[in-house]
């Protein structure tokens, strides 16, 4: 863990992230983001080599309901709120190619 | 100062008197709508009012007064909602452009629990985007001020909650907590603000930021109407997964059970720098109070606290970056649009999101990334360990613990501009979320600056029931000057 985060790192996650950054963007968010992951770097100083991690809090295991049908979410109340919606279902430009 | 109805300040009395039909619901929602019609366009406390369901759930509580039916223990009682949690068909924006416009399909379940003990949902507030701050500044619909007084921020991110309290337009509000975003603005806004235990509120509806962090937790201007409403909302979903199955002890019937013999210990790294001087001085006077009450008060040493910061700042982001994937102009909110569905994934999510939002997606991504996993949020969940190790340890020879709540009072808007010196605020409150354990912040006294101070109580997991007995004590001793 050096603490600092290249220009180019950063515009790497951006696009990981499917978030587009201007160059001016890229140079704030770097010098940022560096700042943070120096406070990060405080670990560091940290012997954790015994120290299990925690994922959460209260750990529950096998969490079920009784197998019972309810209703789910109404369809149409639900397409209503998105972007697009065609013939009960959610519509989005092509996932291969480009649109026409 | 706020001029609002003596009534809007107590919920348990408002719905006392709504019970007698010496009130109505109807009355209530009417005090409170004129209070924030009088006050919310300088405060800006609330994104959208509810007027038609308020008004539609103040006549059901009537009617059921009117057939001589139990209306419920916060029967006409008006509260405010953060605006990350679902209302089925009323705007749920989390304060982002890209939630802009959502009508949820559904409601979260604090806010059926809330319908059924009788509450009125009078509307949702401001907070900073999807709960990312401390300020209340970093909303896309504008900031909330704080409202004792207007040149300063309410804290965040349930700033809106805070200050819709505060200022007297309802008696309870609801915020969530991920690092202390209920708590701090309690503390900046002069009101009791409580994180349970992570599990005992149910978090179904709840728009996720952190979620083995997030918890949702009450405001209001007394310990007992935070225990009130504690006691309603709490308890086993399972809507949820990490909802706590077993029963929970309800609060209210201990709370004036008092501290005597309770051991109280002050977290010596969170009383030391970085922590202003009449911020600390309030503390110690109301760790006095309580060993006037007949608790016995030492100083404790949680050394990890001091790394909580480090570690949420890549745990937070994290999780964020996974929960935030969903918008991605598919299936609800904004959408701008792409010539592919990836384009228009980035479209959508660089218009729709702020700066904040941004960095810490990207924070969380390059955490979570390949290569970088174990150094980064792998060992910020073994520090996550080691806090809750060294907590359990006090708890072996403390009942409580206690801290200030927020190292300084209320500070201007625009003060605090880079990220870092506005991350410092969540200092004092980050280790009981990474933890899991309850907290609450309970105002004693004011500062130099005349501005509230908070005093934060920690408890064990599940022990809300000796928190708010604490937290009480420390209610009555401002009350009668122990913070003068």
């Amino acid at each position: 863990m050096s603490g600092e985060i290249s220009r180019d790192e950063v515009a790497h996650v951006a696009s990981l992230a499917r978030l587009s950054v201007t160059d001016d963007e890229l140079t704030t968010f770097t010098d940022q983001l560096c700042v943070v992951l120096e406070t990060a770097a405080q670990l560091n100083a940290l012997d954790l080599d015994d120290v299990e991690p925690m994922a959460q809090p209260y750990p529950l295991a096998n969490v079920l309901r009784v197998d019972e049908i309810v209703p789910s979410l109404d369809r149409d109340e639900v397409l209503s709120q998105a972007p697009a919606a065609e013939d009960g279902r959610f519509r989005v430009p092509p996932a291969l190619g480009e649109a026409p | 100062m706020s001029s609002a109805e003596p009534g809007l300040k107590s919920a348990a009395k408002l719905a006392a008197a709504v019970r007698s039909g010496e009130s109505s619901a109807a009355d209530a929602l009417a005090a409170s709508s004129a209070v924030i019609a009088d006050r919310d366009g300088e405060v800006h406390a609330f994104l959208h009012l509810m007027t038609e369901r308020a008004e539609a759930q103040a006549a059901a509580v009537d009617a059921k007064i009117a057939a001589g039916e139990d209306a419920g223990p916060l029967a006409g009682v008006p509260i405010a909602l953060k605006d990350n949690m679902c209302t089925r068909g009323a705007p749920t924006t989390c304060s982002s452009k890209i939630l802009d416009g959502w009508n949820p399909p559904y409601d979260a379940t604090v806010i059926g629990r809330l319908e059924a003990a009788g509450a009125i949902m009078v509307g949702k507030t401001n907070l900073d985007e999807f709960a990312m701050g401390s300020s209340t500044e970093n909303s896309a619909f504008g900031p909330t001020r704080n409202p004792l007084d207007t040149s300063r921020v309410p804290g965040g991110s349930s700033g809106g909650s805070a200050a819709a309290v505060a200022a007297g337009y309802v008696p309870l509000s609801l915020g969530s907590d991920t690092g202390g975003s209920i708590r701090q603005p309690a503390a900046l806004c002069g009101v009791v603000g409580v994180k349970p235990t992570y599990g005992a509120v149910s978090r179904y509806g709840l728009i996720a930021f952190a979620s083995s962090l997030d918890q949702i937790g009450p405001f209001a201007h007394t310990v007992e109407d935070a225990a009130l409403c504690f006691d309603v909302i709490s308890g086993h979903d399972q809507l949820d997964a990490t909802s706590i199955p077993e029963p929970l002890a309800p609060t209210l019937p201990n709370l004036h059970d008092g501290v005597e013999g309770m051991r109280v210990g002050i977290i010596d790294e969170l009383m030391g720098e970085g922590i202003e001087p009449d911020v600390r001085r309030r503390t110690e006077q109301a760790a006095e109070a309580l060993a006037a009450a007949g608790a016995i008060v030492d100083t404790v040493s949680v050394p990890a606290t001091i790394y909580g910061l480090a570690a949420y700042y890549l745990i937070a982001p994290a999780e964020a970056s996974s929960n935030l994937a969903r918008y991605d102009g598919v299936r609800y909110g904004q959408r701008v649009d792409g010539a592919n569905v990836a384009t228009m994934n980035t479209n959508t999510r660089s218009a729709g999101f702020g700066d904040e939002v941004k960095r810490r997606i990207m924070l969380g991504t390059y955490a979570l990334s390949s290569g970088y996993y174990d150094a980064y949020y792998g060992k910020a969940q073994r520090v996550r360990t080691l806090i809750s190790n060294e907590f359990d340890a006090a708890y072996e020879n403390f009942d409580l613990l206690l801290s200030p709540t927020s190292p300084s009072t209320a500070f201007e808007l625009g003060a605090k501009s880079d990220p870092m010196s506005l991350y410092m605020c969540d200092v004092c409150t980050i280790p009981s979320n990474l933890a899991g354990h309850p907290s609450m912040s309970v105002p004693f006294g004011v500062g130099d600056d005349g501005l509230p101070v908070g005093v934060q109580v920690l408890a064990p997991m599940l022990q809300e029931p000796r928190m708010f007995q604490a937290a009480q004590v420390l209610e009555n001793a401002a009350a009668s000057g122990g913070a003068a």
